[in-house]
């Protein structure tokens, strides 16, 4: 017994002990509910709880982008600069979920997302107009490999379009010491429309970094294989690059050196014949086309679908698919599953090739 | 031949096909309506009552740790009899029923939710979801007529075992969970023969009841006892009527949904090739509202406009009292009886019910227990 005091190690697993035990009683006093919706009504950024973050600061960063500074609970286990988060908001009493690239260097607590408003995009509609300090949202933890290696090279070429330059402002803030030589070559409409446009020009002011700007009203859209005329050394710098999805693909196809990407939107093949989902656990039975994730069908029709990047990276969304068949919506291959087969699918990234039974 | 034609005032009598179908096209009007409009005020309250239930179930738990002290007891006492009552009907009951599923919020959801109730969310959800909402007073299909133990209709046969169904009635009243529980479980059916005691597939519902129950009552009657140290059999005691309050209340309550005089059953073979205009119609005809307050509506879940309910069992419950008006001009127009009153009248009609019932027709019709103007069952029309 005496030693059992003085055993540091021996005291902790007495003390998680007594914490399981306690946690068992509360959990025996609540029953059905898990003691934790009890406290989520007054420590919802606690260390065990499901992770949220209470918002801090909606800022208007120019005239169709907004940051939203976030304190995330206790639960966070923090982010490497170009990762990015999804965040769980209520938009007109819905839990939607979006992506967003972490603006913030690592490190004081606090967190910023900036999102460029999307026409018709009710989520960054709701960022912009909606979302208070003080609200809560639903946060997972921080994703992504679209990260500099510590150390970062010496010399670095950042290629990005309009709101692509978001994971890379995040790699900038992190540490400008850290580049000896980085060219950042960013596409946008106007110098106005230019996201962190300031920040930047006073980076390049500083001598931090080179920036080229391509203003794409005036000077047209950023010619891949002419990026050698205004980076010459192209060759020898190792590549990160983030943007539309156009500009992705003739980087992809026409570079020759070390070449990193991040895609916000997934590219989709042609559409193929649709047919009937039936979600079997809850009976729910929708018809649908060939185009729509299974994912969005399910969740519109009251489905609870497990959910993640939604863009067929994450593997969050998986589920069996019992019997029929489905289509890749990347790249159109189909897979098949016999009556019994339960074959695991990626839910947002798959359609419909026919009539289909999907365990959710 | 229907029941219609036996009827001496047949309720649906002057309703072409033509008229039942406007009848389903305009009620699918009103519910298309809703789910347009759903949206963040409609999040907002269901949130706020899980909010308010939760805060008056730790409240009312934390007085009862001294409940040794009458005032404490029946302060208690009575904040958890609310608590439980909100938590099993305006958020379980609708929560179960999907109501809130278009929230995509993991814990309000009814793929999820597990209530304070005997009866595991799953089972109930198929009795009641599935059983009891299509084939609505259907004698012979929809087992909440009676529950399988009353006698509910005059052309019932009646035996004299009947007599004592006042007093059933009652008992399943004051324990009424056990008796959703054993009903959910089809207890009566599944214990009936030895081939059907033994069915894994029983067998496994069983062991969930009791899984269930169990972790209730060590709840109620072992845990938040046993934290009251000197209060302990107080608050056993406190638990315990509270538990009998939220029974007698949810029995009251859904007693007056379907039993309540004016309210139509229906014969099986009625309903064979049913039209949506006409499963519509037999909600409108086979439920009772009642009527009363804001606070009347949120205990009893909303069930209060149970005609509303059972048209459109996965609309927002917050939802039925603003539909309530469009609905009953649809009644009025079509020349239809909507079952409406007061709770105690609405109870004591239903229990009149019940007595009448117990006793052989004639003999019932002798003490002038008949039934007022209007009652009966009524088939549709054939089609």
């Amino acid at each position: 017994m005496t030693t059992f005091a003085s055993d540091p190690r021996a005291r902790t697993t007495f003390r998680s002990r007594l914490r399981d035990r306690a946690w068992q009683v509360a959990a025996a006093a609540t029953h059905p509910r898990d003691p934790a919706d009890y406290l989520d009504m007054f420590r919802p950024l606690r260390a065990g709880a499901d992770l949220r973050a209470r918002v801090v600061e909606v800022r208007p960063e120019n005239s169709n982008a907004v940051t939203v500074v976030l304190r995330p609970g206790n639960a966070w286990r923090g982010h490497r600069p170009g990762q990015y988060v999804r965040i769980g908001l209520e938009v007109d009493g819905v839990r939607l979920w979006r992506s967003y690239s972490l603006t913030s260097a690592p490190g004081d607590g606090l967190i910023t997302i900036t999102a460029k408003a999307v026409p018709d995009g009710v989520v960054s509609a709701h960022l912009a107009q909606e979302l208070r300090p003080g609200q809560l949202v639903h946060l997972d933890q921080a994703v992504g490999d679209f990260v500099l290696p510590d150390p970062a090279p010496a010399k670095i070429l950042f290629v990005t379009g309009g709101s692509g330059i978001t994971p890379v402002m995040g790699m900038l803030r992190a540490g400008l010491g850290r580049f000896e030589d980085a060219v950042l070559v960013h596409s946008e409409a106007n110098a106005d429309a230019v996201l962190f446009g300031d920040e930047l020009r006073d980076y390049a002011a500083a001598g931090h970094l080179r920036l080229v700007e391509q203003h794409t009203d005036t000077q047209g859209r950023l010619d891949v294989a002419a990026l050698a005329d205004v980076v010459p050394d192209l060759a020898e710098r190792e590549t990160w690059a983030c943007g539309p999805a156009g500009l992705l693909d003739a980087l992809e196809e026409q570079w020759s050196g070390v070449l990193h990407t991040e895609r916000f939107r997934t590219p989709l093949v042609e559409p193929g014949e649709g047919g009937s989902v039936t979600f079997s656990a809850t009976g729910t039975t929708v018809e649908l086309d060939g185009a729509t994730p299974i994912l969005d069908a399910g969740e519109q029709n009251g489905v609870l679908m497990p959910s993640g990047c939604r863009m067929g990276i994450c593997f969050s969304c998986v589920l069996p698919l019992r019997s029929g068949a489905v289509r890749d919506l990347r790249t159109g291959e189909v897979t098949t599953a016999a009556p019994g087969d339960g074959v695991l699918v990626q839910t947002c990234i798959s359609a419909a090739a026919g009539a289909c039974d999907i365990d959710c | 031949m229907t029941v219609l034609q036996k009827k001496a005032a047949n309720p649906i009598g002057h309703l072409s096909p033509e008229d039942i179908e406007e009848i389903g096209r305009r009620l699918d009007e009103i519910r298309a309506e809703v789910i347009a409009s759903r949206g963040a005020r409609d999040a907002a309250y269901i949130r706020k009552v899980i909010s308010v239930q939760r805060k008056l179930e730790l409240g009312s738990r934390a007085v009862l740790l001294l409940s040794i002290f009458p005032p404490a007891w029946l302060i208690g006492t009575a904040g958890l009899s609310v608590a439980k009552i909100l938590d099993n009907m305006e958020i379980g009951h609708n929560i179960l029923h999907g109501q809130w599923d278009w929230m995509r919020d993991p814990k309000i959801h009814s793929t999820t939710y597990e209530w304070d109730h005997a009866s595991p969310a799953e089972q109930w959800k198929h009795a009641h979801n599935d059983l009891h909402h299509t084939f609505t007073n259907v004698v012979g299909k929809d087992n909440d007529l009676g529950y399988g133990i009353m006698r509910v209709d005059e052309d019932q046969r009646w035996y004299p075992l009947y007599l004592a169904q006042p007093f059933w009635n009652f008992v399943n009243a004051l324990f009424f969970e056990y008796g959703i529980a054993a009903y959910d479980l089809e207890l009566g059916k599944n214990l009936a023969t030895k081939e059907r005691r033994q069915d894994p597939a029983f067998k496994a519902r069983a062991k969930q009841v009791l899984k269930k129950i169990r972790g209730q009552m060590t709840k109620d009657y072992v845990v938040h006892p046993l934290l009251s140290g000197p209060s302990v059999l107080h608050t056993l005691a406190a638990n315990a009527v509270a538990n009998m309050i939220r029974n007698v209340w949810s029995h009251s309550v859904i007693m007056c949904g379907h039993f309540p005089e004016g309210v139509e059953t229906f014969e099986k073979k009625s309903i064979d090739g049913e039209t949506r205009g006409e499963w519509y119609l037999r909600q409108m005809l086979g439920s009772a509202n009642i009527s009363g307050g804001r606070a009347m509506h949120i205990m009893t879940g909303n069930l209060s406009y149970q005609i509303e309910h059972h048209l459109f069992p996965d609309l927002p419950s917050n939802r039925y009292q603003e539909i309530a008006p469009k609905v009953r001009a649809i009644f009025d127009e079509y020349n239809l009886r909507y079952t409406t009153g007061p709770l105690p009248k609405q109870v004591a009609s239903a229990w009149a019910k019940v007595f009448r019932l117990s006793l052989p027709n004639d003999f019932a019709a002798k003490l002038r227990l008949g039934r007022p103007v209007g009652p009966g069952r009524a088939g549709l029309p054939a089609t």
